[in-house]
């Protein structure tokens, strides 16, 4: 009788009942970019596909790939890549053990801050031929 | 530690058995693509605007051809990895759990292998 509600208990973590702070943002915002981008690979595979298959069918990605709406998209795919990276590098120390005093990671996040709007300039830069 | 009992300390083993494995393996992918997302990513933003036949070339050429491979071998099993501790973090029930790996591991081999595939047929072409 004591586990009538076995299924109904709150799980761990409630996130829910801590105050957001930046550093949680920045995790959770890990995670959402990860998923983003398993659809902006979907449309870049889709895109090599057609380039693969004939002329005709790559005009057809390439102009959804070159829309204002692909372009909105690989922008921000080209923001959370950025992201993803510097924070992943951020998650490699963590996983050798470093980096987990609150000044440090406090930091570091803001490092993956300014090291995602770098990269994201410096790839907008490739697509404009500087470089 | 405490709340293990001999067997179990014996065998070094918690209640996941085999998770040093994928955890593990999720990091040789990630350290792996710090070089190739570069390799990948910079001849990608090179080609997207150009015309078919430019685009065409660049992965023509043996080396974009094979870090494009690479690339997209290895982001398959990283993409499948992240997505498998996002659903197991998030999706409850057995049967919804089950169906959204198994959907998981579908979605990111079908991707792998249509980028390998894709690319090698543009550079064999070439």
């Amino acid at each position: 009788m004591a586990d009538v509600n076995r299924g109904d208990r709150p799980l761990s973590p409630h996130l829910s009942i801590y105050r957001p702070l930046y550093t949680m943002i920045l995790s959770i915002t890990h995670r959402i970019t990860g998923v983003g981008m398993a659809l902006s690979i979907t449309m870049i595979t889709w895109w090599f596909l057609a380039l693969a298959v004939s002329e005709e069918y790559f005009e057809v990605a390439n102009a959804v790939m070159t829309s204002v709406a692909g372009g909105f998209i690989l922008l921000a795919s080209l923001w959370a890549l950025s992201f993803h990276f510097c924070n992943g590098i951020r998650h490699l120390f963590w996983d050798a053990g470093k980096g987990f005093e609150l000044e440090t990671a406090w930091r570091s996040g803001l490092a993956v801050l300014a090291g995602s709007v770098v990269l994201t300039i410096a790839g907008i830069m490739v697509v404009a031929g500087v470089f | 530690m405490g709340y293990q009992t001999d067997r179990q300390r014996v065998e070094g083993l918690g209640s996941a058995k085999d998770g040093t494995v994928e955890w593990w393996k999720q990091r040789v992918a990630a350290v792996a693509l710090i070089p190739l997302v570069f390799l990948f990513v910079v001849p990608l933003l090179r080609a997207v605007g150009s015309d078919f036949n430019t685009v065409r070339e660049i992965y023509q050429s043996p080396f974009n051809a094979i870090t494009g491979i690479l690339f997209f071998i290895v982001i398959m099993s990283h993409l499948r990895q992240g997505l498998q501790e996002v659903i197991v973090d998030y999706v409850h029930g057995k049967a919804t759990m089950t169906i959204s790996l198994l959907a998981n591991t579908m979605f990111t081999t079908l991707i792998g292998i249509t980028g390998v595939f894709s690319i090698a047929k543009i550079a064999f072409s070439g």
